[in-house]
This record gives structure tokens, C-alpha cells and sequence, in this order.
């Protein structure tokens, strides 16, 4: 029932994310446009080859942000986590970064080598900084308090936008600096059909396999001892999930940069729909992500058009609010954040 | 069937040394508890056996299988515990929590049967708890919540039961109703305790702890006197046998008036 009510939604959504932009074109030929039956012309050649990819690579991103955002929460079972703040969406960065800045070195800037180099050294510097902040964050008892994490999440996040700015800065690449820039600020303009397929497959195949690992992802809810009286093996899990959130994210930012909050806002949205448990939870928390993407993705080209504003500056100015009310509420509902 | 420690020890990283050579036996279907002061290794003990701590010296045996060399899931399906604090840091609904008990039984990937589904009410009904399937587990009250624990215990179907100071922070009425809910399932059930009163109502034997180390074993009969109390307690107390109930009683004196 909520899966179809989303399911409408994200197609309404990717509707009017194609017919609408500094262009407007009528949904009835967006349709006839979609499904073949129209003669090539430029509305054709916007909707398929500039807004498709766009809406498409927007929906994954959107979709993978909150997966990966759910997963962490129930890993450090504290429901402020998010990739972005936790600074695994800045580890991300600074790999993908340094990819390109020595693939610009090294003459790797091959079409096939930056596929795959730039998601691979995202997907190292998301680990790292995912594992760093874990070690760090965790208290005493395996516990993990919230001002512990959101300061262990800010201090790695702020040395590792830092490094991404050295990084930008020493390096001969003044040319790149402004398309870098609006990367790092998380953004979907640059979406081309030739790079979706990486972003997508990964999708999928990490959300099908966290779906399937449901069960041991609720028993982390109870914590350590309690999952591992449970039967679960806690080390061996927490690893591949760090794995599989950390690849998640090292391929999403590698195509569109560092987008915050989405990670924190939708899963938040969704257990209030559907409950905590993954099982039914995950497929919710997937397509409300994707809807919600889209959607400040088509605010973002639309509210300041021409203007193409980076749809991450959207997303923290409703997500920052959102963090900070959550923050409050979690104060007056379990005492001062220790 | 039976559970013994062997020699058991544990010594954290930083060189304390909590628990030191304990043996000692549960025998089938037996409720056994675990007494003694603050920091006397009850809780170590405890989590030695049901698997949350890796005895440092000594083993820990189970129809003489060692717990500790078995992996987590194995060891959970024959061993359950009630938590001492069974917060979900999420909202699940009784019914997700109780489920979670099936995990030992399941592949990770598969979901709940219908068996399952009968198993987990049929829990929630022994524990008296089918009114509060479809309520959130943090919204329930600390009675509601240990008997909800209990019964996923139960779904784990498990040949022994642990449980650390279960009757913590209830009122009287469900400390005995818990006591009494325990005792009456058939399973062997090793547990923590510091009311003393209860403790010898409630458990067939005794086993006293100092310090990390075992001081005396018995029934409450021959465990509970006032010299032990004196030595291991430091209080001054009277037992007297209670007419009613049959059990040894302690009535604590105040040093000086």
C-alpha cells in the first residue's frame, strides 16, 4: 500500500522532473517522447539525453543517501547519523578527489580509468573515515552517545574537507576548479547516460543485499551483547556492513558529489511509516529517498532559473533545520546528549 | 544436562582481575542464583556464560560441550539471557522483539514462518504478555518489558535461561510475579540476584561469590546464616525460617541504634 503510494509518487515526481526546467514541455509529450512515438526534436533531445539521465542518476543518489543513512543509524543505533554527518560522505571526497588530481598527473583521465578509479578511491576514503569515526565516537560500553558522535563525525569531517581543499588547491588544476567545486557541493548537473550504469548496478545489488541481511541489521538495534546473545556474530557483520555503506557511498558521491541530510530526514520519515524493522523498512526508505531527490533536484533548477543550483545547498537548508529539531527532541526525550 | 564453569577466570585488559577460579554446577532443570555483594563477579560470571565476555582462564561446559569454543549462534540456540538493560534503541513493536528470539534458528536471510509466528504468541501468552503484541517495546513499562524479554528468551528455546537481576528497578509485585514466571518453565535457569530473600525462596540452590571468587555453595538452608552474612555481607542479620513460606528469611540489624 505505501510501496504503490511511493511507487506513484516517484513516477509523478520523474514526470515532472522532465517536463519541467528552463524549458517547459507538456507532460502528454513527455509521455508520447518516453514511450517512442515522437519524431526527433530538441524537446526530444532534452527530455531523453539531458533531464532522463539527470532525473534517473538524481533517483539513485536520493535512494542510496537513505539506505546508507538507515544503515548507519542502526549501526551506531543513534537515529542523528547520517553519511554527510558522520563525515563519511567527506572521505568520499577526498578520495574521489585525489583520483582525479592524480589521474590529471598521471595521465589517467582515460574515459574507462575514471570510471572506475574515482569510485574506487571514494569508496577507500568513505571506509577510512567510516572506521575512524566509529573508533572514535564509541563510548565505553559500546555505546555510542550523540554528542560523542556528532563530534567525532564533525572533527573527521572538517580535517578531511580540509584535505579536499589542499588537495584542490596545490594542484595545477585551476581549469577543473569550478566544476569541482559545484561537485563537492553536491550536485546532479553533470549526469550523462554513459555514467549511470555503475551508480545503478551498485544500487541495487548493495540494497537488495541489505534487505537480505534485514534480520541481523534489526538485532543490531538491541546492541552489541544483546545481538550477540542473539546468535550474531557482531565483529564479522559491523564489517560488512562498513563495507557495503562505505561502497554505497564511495560510488554515489563519486557521481554527484557530497549530498547531506538526505540520510538523516528520509529514514526518519519512514519508520514513522512503517516501523523500524529493515525488512519492511528498507524498500520504503529506498523509494522515499528517490522521490525526495528528484523533487529538490527539480527545485533546484527551477527556483533560481537559469541558475542551476547545487541540490546539496537545498538539502542541508531543510535538512540543517530538520537535525537540529531532531537534536532538541532527542534532549527532552532521553535527557541531556551525554 | 548440566552446566558447569570450570576454573573459571576473567581478567580485563587493564589487569583487573573480576572473577577467579569459580566451579560450579547447575544441574538439569535446577534454578540456581547467584549471590553476593556489589562487585563480586556476578555479573562477569553471568556474561562468561551466556557469551558476551571470553573467560580469560577456565571454561565453561554444557552437557560437556565448551560454550566458549562454540560460535555465537550455536551457543545461543542452548543458551538465553534476559538482559539487564533490554532497551531497543529504535521503536519495535513486542512482536518484533519476541521474533528477534527466532534468529539463532534462521538462516540471515529468511524471514518469519508461520511456525515462528505461533511459537512467538504462544511465548507472549506463557509470560502473560498477549495483550501487548502489537504495542511499542520502549512504551512498555519495566514489568511489561522484562516479561516481554523473558518471552523472547523463550522463542530462542534454550536449555538453560540466564538472567541478571531480573527483578532490577520492579516493583515488588512483578519482582515476584517474574520470580515465580521463571521458576515454573522448566528450563534451567541460572541467575543473579541481590535480595537475599528472594534469592532463597525462589532458587533450589546457592552459590556465593567475594571478590571473583566462589566463597560457599548450597541450599539456601545451609548457604544463608548469619556468620556468612557477617563474613561476606559485613551486616549483622538474624535467619529464621518462615513458617509460611518454608524458606530460610533474613532480618537485617541495624549496627547500632
Amino acid at each position: 500500500m505505501i510501496l504503490t503510494a511511493l511507487t506513484a509518487a516517484l513516477a509523478a515526481a520523474t514526470l515532472a522532473g522532465l517536463a519541467l526546467g528552463s524549458v517547459r514541455i507538456p507532460p502528454g509529450q513527455v509521455l508520447e517522447i518516453l514511450t517512442g512515438r515522437a519524431e526527433p526534436s530538441p524537446f526530444r533531445t532534452i527530455v531523453l539525453d539531458v533531464r532522463l539521465p539527470r532525473v534517473l542518476q538524481g533517483a539513485a543518489v536520493g535512494a542510496g543517501l537513505a539506505v546508507i543513512g538507515t544503515v548507519l543509524q542502526a549501526l551506531v543505533r543513534n537515529p542523528l547519523a547520517d553519511p554527510f554527518l558522520l563525515g563519511v560522505s567527506s572521505g568520499a571526497s577526498v578520495g574521489a578527489v585525489s583520483a582525479i588530481v592524480l589521474g590529471g598527473i598521471f595521465g589517467l583521465g582515460t574515459a574507462l580509468s575514471t570510471t572506475v578509479t574515482i569510485p574506487a578511491a571514494s569508496f577507500v576514503g568513505a571506509l577510512i573515515s567510516l572506521v575512524l569515526v566509529y573508533a572514535l565516537a564509541r563510548g565505553g560500553g559500546g555505546g555510542f552517545a550523540t554528542g560523542r558522535l556528532i563530534l567525532a563525525g564533525v572533527a573527521v569531517s572538517y580535517i578531511l574537507t580540509a584535505l579536499t581543499s589542499l588537495i584542490l588547491v596545490t594542484a595545477d588544476s585551476a581549469d577543473h576548479l569550478k566544476e569541482v567545486l559545484y561537485w563537492t557541493l553536491g550536485g546532479l548537473g553533470s549526469a550523462r547516460w554513459d555514467m549511470l550504469a555503475l551508480p545503478c548496478a551498485v544500487l541495487a545489488v548493495g540494497t537488495a543485499l541489505l534487505v537480505a541481511l534485514a534480520r541481523p541489521l534489526d538485532l543490531l538495534l538491541v546492541g552489541e551483547e544483546g545481538a550477540t546473545v542473539l546468535g550474531l556474530d557482531t565483529a564479522r557483520f559491523r564489517a560488512a556492513v562498513f563495507v557495503l555503506a562505505s561502497l554505497l557511498t564511495g560510488v554515489l558521491v563519486a557521481y554527484s558529489g557530497a549530498i547531506g541530510f538526505v540520510g538523516l530526514m528520509v529514514p526518519h520519515a519512514a519508520r514513522m511509516l512503517v516501523g523500524a524493522a529493515h525488512r519492511a523498512l528498507l524498500p520504503v526508505v529506498a523509494l522515499m529517498g528517490a522521490v525526495f531527490l528528484v523533487a529538490a533536484d527539480l527545485a533546484a533548477r527551477t527556483v533560481a532559473a537559469p541558475q542551476d543550483i547545487p541540490v546539496g545547498v537545498l538539502t542541508a537548508l531543510t535538512g540543517g533545520p530538520f537535525f537540529l529539531w531532531l537534536l532538541h527532541r532527542s534532549r527532552t526525550h532521553e535527557g541531556a546528549p551525554a | 544436562m548440566k552446566l558447569c564453569t570450570e576454573d573459571l577466570g576473567y581478567t580485563t585488559p587493564g589487569g583487573a582481575r573480576l572473577l577467579d577460579g569459580v566451579s560450579l554446577t547447575v544441574a538439569d532443570g535446577e534454578t540456581v542464583g547467584i549471590v553476593g555483594p556489589n562487585g563480586s563477579g556476578k555479573t562477569t560470571l553471568l556474561r562468561c556464560v551466556y557469551g558476551a565476555l571470553t573467560p580469560t582462564a577456565g571454561r565453561v561446559l554444557l552437557d560437556g560441550d565448551d560454550l566458549t569454543a562454540l560460535g555465537a549462534k550455536a551457543r545461543s540456540r542452548r543458551v538465553a539471557t534476559v538482559p539487564q538493560d533490554g532497551q531497543a534503541g529504535f521503536d519495535l513493536t513486542v512482536r518484533q522483539v519476541v521474533a528477534m528470539g527466532r534468529s539463532p534458528h534462521k538462516r540471515f536471510w529468511e524471514g518469519d514462518t508461520a511456525h515462528d509466528e505461533e511459537l512467538v504468541a504462544a511465548a507472549l501468552t506463557r509470560v502473560g504478555a498477549e495483550g501487548l503484541t502489537d504495542r511499542s517495546f520502549t512504551a512498555l513499562s519495566g514489568g511489561e518489558r522484562q516479561r516481554a524479554l523473558v518471552a523472547r528468551a523463550l522463542v530462542q528455546q534454550p536449555t538453560v535461561l540466564v538472567l541478571d537481576e531480573p527483578t532490577n528497578h520492579l516493583d515488588i509485585r512483578y519482582q515476584l510475579e517474574i520470580l515465580s514466571l521463571v521458576g515454573g518453565l522448566g528450563t534451567t535457569n541460572l541467575l543473579a540476584l541481590h535480595d537475599l530473600n528472594l534469592a532463597a525462596y525462589y532458587c533450589d540452590r546457592l552459590h556465593v561469590l567475594r571478590n571473583g571468587e566462589l566463597i560457599t555453595s548450597g541450599t539456601p538452608k545451609e548457604v544463608l546464616t548469619s556468620d556468612l552474612l557477617a563474613e561476606v555481607y559485613g551486616v549483622t542479620a538474624e535467619v529464621a525460617v518462615h513458617p509460611a513460606t518454608g524458606s530460610p528469611t533474613v532480618t537485617y540489624l541495624p549496627a547500632s541504634r
